[in-house]
């Protein structure tokens, strides 16, 4: 027995299962965490296996991935972080039930940056994982923007292959997130510009205030989205985004769909920050003047 | 502060971005104008309504694509 043999009964042992020798299973885990120590998967939400006690906490260099379902939880040894290594795996165990929710966004947040560093070091399936992670949100954004859904389609399976041949020149102190938005909204904004190229400016703030000073203001009642059902609201929303000139959408939804700052959005639409607080400004108003006409309470009862 | 100036500042009002002195100067106006109050609650409203908002579905065809898609060009990269 070598000493990972060694270590790994104990892991095994500590975790109240057995080992069970599996040819490392690895291009075939779609969704794993990586862990520090036992500790972390034993209070983390995403492994509903939580046996493991921190005061049994496995010693020294020792790494552990768990599935994102919670079926397969592997040991590492060695001294180098183990995303880099997978020909380290040296076994695999099988522990508890597959769990199908989804990770938190806090967890989602935190092994964000232990995806991007395995896919760096070539982990095709850590890539896969990201893809599979953002590829809702980025066909949202890509689809907001355009409103094409060809372009949208397109600017995304680009922005995803860019993100993968550029993943070399991804800082880690940002978000992947973040930075994938900016690549995706790069794309769609190209594919939006030459569909109508006049229609989307480059330039500094479009001036001239009279066009949204609001007439006749009127209450919307008490919880107006309220009043709907989830879908109708949903329809009442995409209709009015609609409504909105490119310029004017995109800024909107980078900064308030998609939460990026002022400075994040200008630098992926390539505007100044002061375009961005002006663009969002007038953007916003408008949206509040186009739901108005859906949720002012004569509007409907 | 006219009700002009609560338009122009209204964006950065909501969200946090202004001074302390021009706060106190909305919210004196907006003590006074019932318009404006009603503006900066409806504002508010619609960025909280849209924010994280899903208003676009992922159709299963265009996931498979886009998987599809990656999986070739990434075999193609590596080679």
């Amino acid at each position: 027995m070598t000493a990972d043999d060694h270590q790994f009964h104990a892991f095994a042992k500590m975790v109240g299962q057995g080992p069970h020798s599996v040819s490392l299973p690895v291009p075939r885990l779609a969704r794993h965490t990586w862990f520090d120590n036992a500790a972390q998967i034993a209070t983390s939400p995403a492994v509903p296996g939580r046996r493991i006690s921190e005061s049994r906490t496995a010693a020294g260099s020792s790494k552990y991935m768990a599935s994102r379902c919670g079926v397969v939880l592997c040991y590492f040894s060695g001294a180098k972080h183990p995303t880099g290594l997978l020909a380290n795996l040296v076994k695999t165990l099988t522990l508890s039930t597959p769990n199908p929710h989804r990770l938190p966004s806090k967890v989602a947040r935190e092994d964000e940056h232990l995806l991007v560093a395995a896919a760096k070091s070539g982990d095709i399936t850590a890539f896969e994982e990201l893809v599979n992670r953002y590829e809702r949100k980025i066909f949202r954004l890509t689809m907001n923007i355009t409103r094409n859904r060809e372009d949208a389609e397109d600017a995304m399976q680009d922005a995803f292959m860019k993100a993968y041949s550029h993943l070399d020149k991804f800082h880690e102190d940002s978000r992947f997130y973040t930075w994938l938005v900016r690549i995706a909204a790069n794309e769609a904004l190209m594919r939006l510009r030459k569909r109508r190229p006049n229609q989307v400016s480059l330039d500094e703030p479009i001036e001239g205030e009279d066009d949204f000073i609001p007439q006749q203001i009127q209450d919307w009642g008490p919880s107006p989205e309220q009043r709907y059902a989830q879908t109708e609201m949903r329809d009442i929303l995409r209709s009015v985004i609609e409504e909105l000139s490119p310029d004017f959408r995109v800024v909107f939804v980078l900064r308030d769909v998609e939460g990026l700052s002022t400075g994040e959005t200008a630098e992926a639409v390539g505007i100044s920050e002061a375009a961005v607080k002006s663009r969002l400004l007038r953007a916003r108003l408008k949206l509040r003047q186009k739901l108005d006409r859906h949720l002012r309470q004569d509007g409907k009862h | 502060l006219n009700c002009n100036g609560v338009i122009r500042h209204i964006s950065s009002y909501i969200d946090g971005e202004l001074e302390a002195t021009v706060v106190e100067e909305i919210e004196l106006h907006m003590r006074q104008c019932r318009d404006c109050t009603i503006l900066v609650q409806q504002t508010r409203l619609t960025v909280h309504l849209y924010y994280d908002s899903d208003l676009v579905d992922f159709p299963a065809d265009v996931q498979a694509r886009l998987h599809k898609t990656l999986r070739k060009k990434i075999r193609e990269e590596r080679k």
